[in-house]
């Protein structure tokens, strides 16, 4: 049984700012980290393979710098990690970062059985990276989930998480899930597997491992949607400003909310 | 397609690597280089002073955008229960339709659900698909994708709306993923051009700048749409639009998802439902002033929202938690007391129709957006706006 995790290195994005006077974006550090919610993908997929056995994967998608979020994976407890790196991945929206990611997948083993996502990453913010990979795989998948319930060579049953209800449902492979924060508290790497997996090779996946090479289909050309600016969100007017004492504010807040009918004077 | 550099021109001032806002572009050997973060935002293009970076542009085979017509909705629901973010996307779809003098669809999938699909055609939709088949009684996203390609093999819109909910954000990227056309997640501001383009809007970096996206060359183009952002525009007088009910084949109904229980949640009192909020930002610096927060919501009939510095310190749970990583609202009335308005924050309430700010610090951000922007110490305006709300004179 195989087992392939996607993670993905992601910018502190909390730091950026908008210069005001030219538009122009500031970053107070090129800090990048794990993207947290895979954090929780990979506690998943280690107590998968402490309980099956099972041979686990790391896979992501970005610059060379990237390796490092492979390695910290492997200090947690995978076995194997790629990294598909290549400038023609590069402007790949959630089209072509999923076929990126499908194909890379194909590459690693066409007899994967699972594949772990997070929730979302916080920079791209979209949750819809990982359900747009099992759609090019042909596989089902279940988003969301909170608790797996069962696990076998075979299938797998999970408790997925749909705001007003519960769905408990079971899958065989191959198919993917998500998984939501908080599913399993996520462990510390450990020195120990550190040390090991030092010797290990991260293995790099170029446009020209896959099995679809056309450059056509990938990054910027492969995707579907195209940025066209950015900007800063727009900031309204003030209508009415009170700033006397304490008291006096108090008394026209009221008055406002008693024309604003939010208040019935008996 | 993708950003290049002319390493004849560059002269390494690294002015583009310094403002890349992705972590896109580095140096490599001596050069810049562009990597896969690249988004295509096109900043370092506007600001290189040497104009040594450009933009390739793909050569598409051109697509007839005629050959699309109209705005599907797609109708979210639970047990025939629809979801609210549905009237939303239904009251959008007809004003953007109405630039193209498009029709307005809605499809909704499920099971036993032919009389609410029916009531939708009051909020004046032009033509209700269902799929009604006991296959489709809870969500599987395999079904569901399969019932979403026919309809839009057989309607051929041009845009397609689904709420960002966990069904949404399931289903949306696996139909699209289908038709290989383009998805924008999330969005908040929709816009029609005259050429059909769907314009989208959404938050990046946590919120903090917008992206404006769009769909270049496939059709349809899809967007997921926040809850509580676009405004449900009610029924209409004369309700012509007509409901049809399609069926599958027994091999589209097939889902390799089997379905083991079904447990409805308690309801949880979810601050994204209140029509009045009071928040308490960190200015709420003791109980005292949380009691007095409690109390003014209270008062007004309304629910305390927290910003997520509280919640972090403890007070208050995710459910009651506004902004990004908490709950979008967009209650008739919301004060928020002692809240800086980090735009973390003012993106998930922005869109509130009466916005009334309580904080000392007059050059405090939440002023921004607020409708009446109260300059003071919420310790001393509170306790008599609570007086005076409480007694009602």
């Amino acid at each position: 049984m195989h087992v392939i995790v996607c993670i993905k290195q992601v910018p502190d994005s909390q730091k950026v700012k908008v210069d005001p006077k030219t538009g122009v974006l500031l970053r107070s550090s090129a800090d990048t980290k794990m993207n947290p919610y895979d954090l929780y993908a990979l506690e998943t997929a280690i107590r998968i393979k402490e309980q099956t056995g099972c041979r686990l994967t790391a896979l992501s998608m970005g610059p060379l710098s990237a390796k490092e979020v492979i390695a910290e994976a492997m200090a947690m407890g995978v076995d194997d990690g790629y990294l598909l790196s290549d400038r023609r991945f590069g402007g790949a929206d959630v089209k072509a970062t999923g076929y990126t990611l499908a194909q890379g997948i194909k590459h690693i083993d066409e007899d994967y059985d699972l594949i772990i996502c997070g929730r979302q990453t916080t920079d791209g913010d979209t949750a819809q990276v990982g359900p747009s990979v099992s759609e090019y795989l042909g596989i089902p998948h279940v988003s969301w989930c909170r608790q797996i319930d069962e696990i076998s060579e075979k299938e797998i049953a999970v408790k997925q998480n749909l705001n007003e209800y519960l769905l408990t449902v079971a899958m065989e492979y191959p198919c993917l899930i998500t998984v939501e924060k908080g599913i399993y508290q996520p462990r510390l790497p450990s020195y120990r597997l550190q040390k090991a997996s030092e010797k290990k090779e991260i293995r790099i996946i170029t446009l020209d491992d896959l099995p679809d090479n056309d450059p056509d289909h990938y990054g910027a050309s492969g995707s579907a949607t195209q940025v066209e600016g950015i900007f800063e969100p727009n900031s309204e007017l003030i209508s009415e400003v009170y700033d006397g004492d304490g008291l006096s504010s108090a008394r026209q807040l009221y008055d406002k909310l008693v024309s604003e009918k939010f208040v019935e004077v008996r | 397609m993708g950003i290049v550099i002319d390493h004849e021109k560059c002269v390494l001032c690294l002015n583009c690597v310094a403002n890349c806002p992705f972590g896109a572009l580095s140096v490599e050997n001596g050069r810049v280089e562009v990597n896969a973060n690249c988004k295509l935002c096109k900043l370092c293009l506007n600001n290189c002073p040497v104009e040594a970076i450009s933009l390739e542009e793909n050569r598409y085979e051109e697509l007839n955008k005629d050959d699309y017509r109209g705005i599907i909705v797609y109708v979210e629901h639970d047990d025939g229960l629809i979801h609210p973010v549905t009237y939303e996307l239904i009251g959008k779809a007809r004003e953007l339709a109405a630039i193209m003098n498009y029709p307005v669809y809605a499809v909704m999938i499920g099971y036993r659900i032919r009389q609410k699909a029916e009531e939708l055609l009051a909020y004046g939709v032009d033509r209700v698909l269902v799929y009604d088949h006991r296959e489709l009684e809870y969500f599987r996203v395999d079904n569901y994708t399969n019932a979403f390609e026919e309809a839009i093999n057989y309607l051929k819109p041009s845009s397609v709306l689904v709420g960002a909910t966990t069904v949404g954000r399931s289903l949306a990227p696996s139909v699209a993923t289908r038709f290989r056309t383009g998805l924008t997640a999330d969005t908040t501001v929709l816009e029609m051009r005259e050429d059909s383009d769907l314009i989208q809007i959404r938050p990046a970096f946590g919120g903090n700048i917008m992206a404006q996206i769009k769909t270049t060359n496939n059709r349809p183009q899809f967007a997921t749409v926040r809850y509580k952002v676009m405004n449900s525009l009610g029924k209409v007088e004369n309700p012509q639009g007509v409901m049809e009910v399609r069926t599958l084949t027994a091999e589209q109904l097939a889902s390799r998802i089997r379905i083991i229980s079904y447990d409805r949640l308690p309801p949880v009192n979810d601050i994204a439902d209140a029509e009045i909020i009071v928040v308490a930002g960190s200015g709420v610096r003791d109980e005292k002033g949380l009691q007095m927060v409690r109390e003014l919501a209270q008062a007004l009939g309304g629910t305390v929202g927290y910003t997520r510095p509280m919640v972090e310190k403890g007070i208050g749970d995710n459910h009651h938690q506004i902004g990004l990583s908490g709950r979008s609202v967009k209650p008739r009335l919301i004060i928020t007391c002692g809240v800086s308005g980090a735009i973390q924050f003012t993106t998930g309430m922005n869109k509130s129709d009466l916005i009334i700010a309580i904080n000392s610090d007059r050059n405090a951000p939440i002023f921004r957006i607020a409708h009446v922007a109260v300059v003071g110490d919420l310790y001393e305006i509170l306790p008599e706006l609570l007086r005076l709300v409480q007694e009602g004179r």
